[in-house]
C-alpha cells in the first residue's frame, strides 16, 4: 500500500481576494513505502506547498492527502502526530536552530513527542552518529559549528524523530561540492539503514539522477509525471522545455545521439555512462 | 496569518492625491490634525468631515479600505466612548440609574471624540496608503533637515526609517518560515497550553534575532561597497519638486482650517 496518498489536491493562495493565486491543481499521487523520490521542479511550480501538505503544514483548499491509508485531516485535532510521522526539513534548516547545545536542539522534535529521557538520549546519540556528528560535539554550541556541519545537526533534529517519510527541501543549497556528496550519501545510507521514505526537493539533475529511485516533476501547479529515472530523463525535451536543466551527461548523450551515435540507453549518471561507452567501445573493437 | 498585517501598506496609483509633493502631503495632514482638534463644534467637525471625504473621493481609494483601518481600534473606541458617555457630567442629566448618569455633555464629548477618530484614522491612513514608504522617509528627511544645524541627525533617523520599513515584508516572511519549521519539529505554536506556548515562543524568538542581525551584518557590508558613508554629499534620484498643484492643495487646506477657526469664533 502507498504510504502517502494524494487526491485531486488542491491549494489556493489568498482565496477570495485579488491576489488568488492556485499553487497546486488536482494532484494525484502515491508514494510508495521504502522508496527515495527526488523531487523537481521549477521555482514557482507549487513543489514547496505539495511537501508542506504531506505533513499537514498546510491544509488542503481541497482534495485528500492520506498517510497510510488514513486521511489526515479526517481528526484536526491529531494532524501534531502526522508531523512526527512524516518529518519536514525546511530550506536552510541550519537558522531553525535555537538551542544553546547540539543536544538539546537535536531533542527538541523528540522532546515534542513526549519520549522519555533515555528514549530521547538514545535517539539523540543514535542519529549524531548516522549523519556524521561525534558525540563529543554534543555539548558545544550549535553556533560555533560551520555551516555544513549546523545544517547535519538541524537535519538531525528532524530525522530523530525517526518519521516513517523524511522530506527536504533542497537539502544541499549552498554547500560546496564535498559537502554536498557528504549531505546526500548520508541521507541515502539513512534511508536504506531504516527502510523509510525519504523525499528529496532539488535543483540539482545530477544529484536526483544519481540518488533518487522514482522522481516527481511538478510544472506550473500541477504534476507533470512521477515515474522511474529512467523514464523521466527520457522526457529531456519536455523538461527542458519547462526551463529544467537534465543531467550534463544525459545532454551529451542526447547530442550523440542526434549526431548518429545512439547508445540505445537513457543516460543520466557519469558512472553509467563510462560503462556503456567502455562497452561500446569493446564491442566495436576499439580497445 | 501574519500576511494580514496592513502598516504602512501603500496602493499605487495615479489619482492627484497620489502625486501631490510628499512634503505637502506630510505638511496638510498635520494641517488636517490641527483642523480637526481646534474645532469644538459640530460645523466644525463636519468641515472636517468634508476634507476628509473630499480628499478619500479624490485619491480613488476605495472606501473599504478605510473601513479596514478602523476596524482594529474598533474595541478601544467603543470602550472609551462608554467611559466618557458615563463619567463626564455637564449639561443636562438625561438618565439616572444608581451611580450611572448620562448627561448632554457626555454623549457629546463621546459622540465628537468618535467622529475625531474615525476622521483621524481615515486621514492618516490616505497618507500612507497614497505615498510610498520611500517617498515619506525623503520628506520627513527634508522637513527635518533645518535640525541639521542643530546637530541632529536626520538622515540617519530618515535611512533607519526607510531601512525598517523595508524589512517589515521580509520578517514577516521570515517568521512564517521558522514557525512553520518549528511546527514541523511538534512545536505547539498555535494550539496546546498556554505555558507549553510561551515556551515554544523561544525556539521562534532566537532564530529570529539570529536571522536579523546577520541580515543587518550584511546590510552594512553591501551599504559600504556601494560607499554609503552617510547623507553627506548624497544625491538623489528622485528629487522632489513641488508643483502649482502642491500649492493649491495646501491653501485649500488652509482654507478648511480657516473656517473651522472662524466657524469656533462665531459660535
Amino acid at each position: 500500500m502507498a504510504i502517502l496518498k494524494t487526491e485531486d489536491l488542491t491549494y489556493t493562495y489568498s482565496q477570495g481576494t485579488p491576489f488568488e493565486k492556485t499553487a497546486i491543481n488536482k494532484v494525484n499521487l502515491e508514494i510508495e513505502e521504502g522508496e527515495l523520490v527526488g523531487v523537481m521542479g521549477h521555482t514557482g511550480s507549487g513543489k514547496s506547498t505539495l511537501i508542506q501538505h504531506f505533513n499537514g503544514l498546510l491544509e488542503p483548499t481541497s482534495g485528500k492527502v492520506y498517510l497510510d491509508g488514513e486521511d489526515i485531516w479526517a481528526d484536526k485535532k491529531k494532524i501534531r502526530d502526522v508531523r512526527f510521522k512524516v518529518g519536514l526539513v525546511f530550506q536552510y534548516p541550519e537558522y531553525q536552530i535555537f538551542e544553546d547545545t547540539v543536544y538539546k536542539d537535536i531533542a527538541f522534535g523528540p522532546k515534542n513527542m513526549g519520549l522519555s529521557d533515555d528514549e530521547i538520549k538514545s535517539r539523540v546519540y543514535e542519529t549524531a552518529e548516522n549523519i556524521g556528528i561525534s558525540p563529543e560535539y554534543m555539548e558545544r554550541s550549535p553556533f560555533e559549528l560551520s555551516g555544513g556541519q549546523k545544517r547535519r545537526v538541524a537535519i538531525a533534529g528532524v530525522m530523530a524523530m525517526k518519521p516513517k517519510v523524511l522530506i527536504l527541501d533542497e537539502p544541499t543549497a549552498g554547500l560546496d561540492p564535498k559537502g554536498r556528496d557528504k549531505i546526500l550519501g548520508l541521507i541515502k545510507s539513512y534511508q536504506q539503514k531504516t527502510n523509510s521514505t525519504v523525499l528529496i526537493v532539488s535543483h540539482s539533475m545530477e544529484d536526483i539522477a544519481e540518488y533518487a529511485d522514482k522522481i516527481l516533476v511538478m510544472n506550473k501547479a500541477e504534476l507533470f509525471c512521477y515515474d522511474t529515472a529512467v523514464n523521466v530523463f527520457g522526457l529531456s525535451n519536455e523538461i527542458e522545455q519547462m526551463g529544467l536543466d537534465v543531467p550534463q551527461i544525459t545532454r551529451v548523450f542526447n547530442k550523440l545521439k542526434e549526431r548518429g551515435i545512439d547508445l540505445g540507453k537513457e543516460v543520466f549518471t557519469v558512472n553509467y555512462a563510462k560503462d556503456l561507452v567502455l562497452k561500446a567501445l569493446k564491442e566495436r573493437g576499439l580497445s | 496569518m501574519l500576511k494580514d498585517i496592513t502598516i504602512g501598506q501603500f496602493f499605487p496609483g495615479t489619482s492627484l492625491i497620489h502625486r501631490l509633493d510628499p512634503r505637502f502631503k506630510l505638511i496638510i495632514t498635520l494641517i488636517f490634525l490641527i483642523m480637526l482638534f481646534v474645532g469644538d463644534s459640530p460645523i466644525g467637525l463636519v468641515i472636517g468631515a468634508v476634507f476628509t471625504f473630499l480628499s478619500i473621493a479624490l485619491s480613488k481609494i476605495k472606501p473599504k479600505l478605510f473601513f479596514k483601518s478602523i476596524k482594529p481600534i474598533l474595541p478601544f473606541l467603543i470602550i472609551t466612548a462608554l467611559l466618557n458617555l458615563f463619567f463626564i457630567t455637564g449639561g443636562d442629566v438625561l438618565f439616572k440609574w444608581r451611580f450611572i448618569t448620562i448627561t448632554t455633555g457626555g454623549i457629546k464629548t463621546s459622540v465628537f471624540m468618535i467622529a475625531r477618530i474615525i476622521l483621524l484614522i481615515s486621514g492618516s491612513s490616505l497618507l500612507t496608503y497614497t505615498t510610498s514608504p520611500i517617498a515619506l522617509t525623503d520628506a520627513i528627511e527634508r522637513l527635518l533637515s533645518p535640525l541639521k544645524k542643530l546637530k541632529f541627525p536626520v538622515h540617519e533617523l530618515a535611512m533607519m526609517m526607510t531601512i525598517a520599513l523595508r524589512f517589515i515584508p521580509t520578517l514577516i516572511e521570515e517568521t512564517d518560515k521558522i514557525i512553520s519549521a518549528q511546527k514541523a519539529r511538534g512545536a505547539e505554536i498555535s494550539t496546546g497550553s498556554l505555558a507549553a506556548r510561551a515556551r515554544n515562543i523561544v525556539s521562534i524568538l532566537v532564530p529570529l534575532f539570529i536571522s536579523s542581525f546577520r541580515r543587518a551584518e550584511e546590510l552594512a557590508t553591501a551599504m559600504e561597497c556601494r560607499c554609503y558613508n552617510g547623507g553627506e554629499g548624497r544625491t538623489r534620484l528622485r528629487q522632489l519638486k513641488s508643483s502649482m498643484c502642491d500649492y493649491i492643495a495646501l491653501a485649500v487646506t488652509l482654507l478648511f482650517l480657516a473656517a473651522v477657526i472662524i466657524v469656533n469664533i462665531i459660535f
